[in-house]
């Protein structure tokens, strides 16, 4: 049986891990490759860098932490941050990236999401949504979360799907860093609308929360960060409770 | 020398990084006579079948040739696929045809939200013993990425359930096909590897001794 994934995101600046709350307020985590590494032996099953800072100050993801981290483990390795060109997801893969992530760059030319798709096929091809809670439902934002793209999250991970993406990273910036819970009702209805894995992320805090979202929330992989860095609790602990409730993991 | 084969589909650093790990000695041919002197023959590959038709011609010729000569031949991911006659899903391009049989779409499960493509870490179930899986136990957890897949034949030495059980690991003689991805699979997948390399290291054995003869 297909099992749950449990996806640890490296938040990296300036080769360091950071993390911050509702996407400010960044506090430093430790070495990309070293969480990595602590995090392979717990038993994750996907690593993410996102260079946050790439698309604010017209960065690309480092080819030097991506190269760190895939020495490290022999997982599926995402990058994404600033990756605004095939040419940029070309540098992203060289360097050991099985999948690039694409945020504002896919809103702005979703073409690329299908240029990308036909080069390296539809899995290796992310569409990360970044979305808020509004009066009528969920809207995007792009450039790290600072502007209102004015469209459908529903509607554009849909689109995202028809153009070529082969997941869609969801993550909801309401409950970003606040470890208050997934928002289930935001991944629940984007997984329905669409036929590709949807990655939840933004609010893990307990255990229950990632039961709640593989439930109630219909996601097909759940993505943290604050939870997993600061050596709260470890993946392992994370994946035996799941397993105790009747989720499948793998162990 | 293990030959890599590079015919564009999808980057071959994942597969690198995991023969680098693992000590191999590796090369990646630019010409087809490569195929003859390798130790073992590994096709990897994501995407789409149409890609493998890059390997119609000389490529599917001499490694054709060299698997009939006894070197070992392991397909990862699209790579095992092509160890088909052909898929459904580029029905003009035909694979190499060692192992019957053709490549499907999987069936989605909505009732039980099983999605296609089916992404993520699965379990083998070892149909009976191969060389492959020295050092695992059945039930291993491996992670996959694909939307078509091979039938279960008397080639298939492990299945896995998706909507439908498929075949993820086959074996024919010296050519072995793995329909997840053993560079990502972390130490499971390095395992299936290293015994690869293995059976490639006593097959250049064999064939050095047969020299001598």
């Amino acid at each position: 049986m297909l099992t749950k994934r449990i996806i640890a995101c490296l938040d990296v600046r300036n080769g360091q891990v950071v993390k911050g709350v509702q996407f400010q307020q960044l506090r430093h985590a430790g070495d990309p490759g070293e969480l990595a590494r602590r995090y392979n032996v717990e038993g994750i099953d996907e690593v993410v860098v996102l260079d946050i800072t790439a698309t604010l100050e017209s960065r690309q993801a480092l080819a030097r932490t991506i190269n760190a981290v895939a020495r490290e483990i022999f997982l599926p390795l995402t990058v994404g941050g600033g990756i605004r060109s095939e040419d940029d997801a070309a540098a992203a893969i060289e360097a050991g990236a099985d999948k690039v992530s694409l945020n504002t760059a896919a809103l702005r030319n979703p073409e690329l999401i299908t240029t990308l798709a036909h080069r390296y096929g539809s899995q290796a091809v992310l569409v990360a949504i970044d979305a808020k809670r509004q009066a009528d439902g969920f809207g995007v934002f792009v450039r790290s979360g600072t502007t209102d793209a004015a469209r459908d999250a529903v509607e554009w991970a849909r689109q995202a799907q028809a153009r070529g993406a082969g997941e869609i990273l969801l993550t909801s910036m309401d409950r970003d860093g606040t470890k208050a819970g997934f928002d289930c009702e935001l991944t629940a209805a984007v997984s329905d609308a669409v036929d590709i894995p949807v990655i939840a992320s933004g609010g893990a805090g307990t255990f229950d929360h990632f039961t709640d979202v593989f439930t109630r929330g219909r996601a097909d992989a759940a993505l943290a960060a604050s939870i997993f860095h600061y050596a709260e609790s470890s993946v392992r602990e994370l994946k035996t409770y799941l397993r105790d409730r009747g989720i499948p993991v793998r162990l | 020398m293990i030959a890599l084969i590079d015919y564009g589909a999808g980057n071959l650093t994942s597969v690198k990084k995991a023969l680098t790990a693992l000590q191999a000695d590796f090369t990646v041919p630019s010409s087809v006579e490569a195929c003859a002197q390798a130790s073992g023959i590994i096709v990897p590959g994501v995407g789409h079948f149409a890609a493998t038709a890059a390997l119609e011609g000389q490529w599917l010729q001499s490694i054709g040739a060299a698997v009939a000569d006894g070197v070992p031949l392991l397909g990862i991911c699209l790579g095992m696929q092509w160890l088909f006659e052909g898929s459904d899903e580029a029905p003009d391009v035909r694979g190499l045809g060692v192992i019957r049989g053709r490549i499907t779409r999987l069936q989605n499960d909505p009732d039980r939200r099983l999605k296609v493509p089916h992404v993520g870490w699965n379990a083998l179930q070892f149909n009976r013993s191969a060389r492959l899986f020295d050092g695992l136990t059945s039930g291993s957890q491996v992670y996959f990425t694909h939307s078509y897949a091979a039938p279960v034949t008397s080639e298939c030495v492990a299945s896995t359930e998706h909507a439908n059980a498929f075949a993820s690991v086959v074996e024919r003689d010296n050519v072995f096909g793995v329909q997840f991805h053993p560079e990502k699979s972390g130490d499971a997948g390095l395992q299936i590897l290293r015994n690869f390399l293995r059976v490639c290291g006593a097959s250049s054995a064999n064939a050095a001794a047969g020299r001598r003869c």
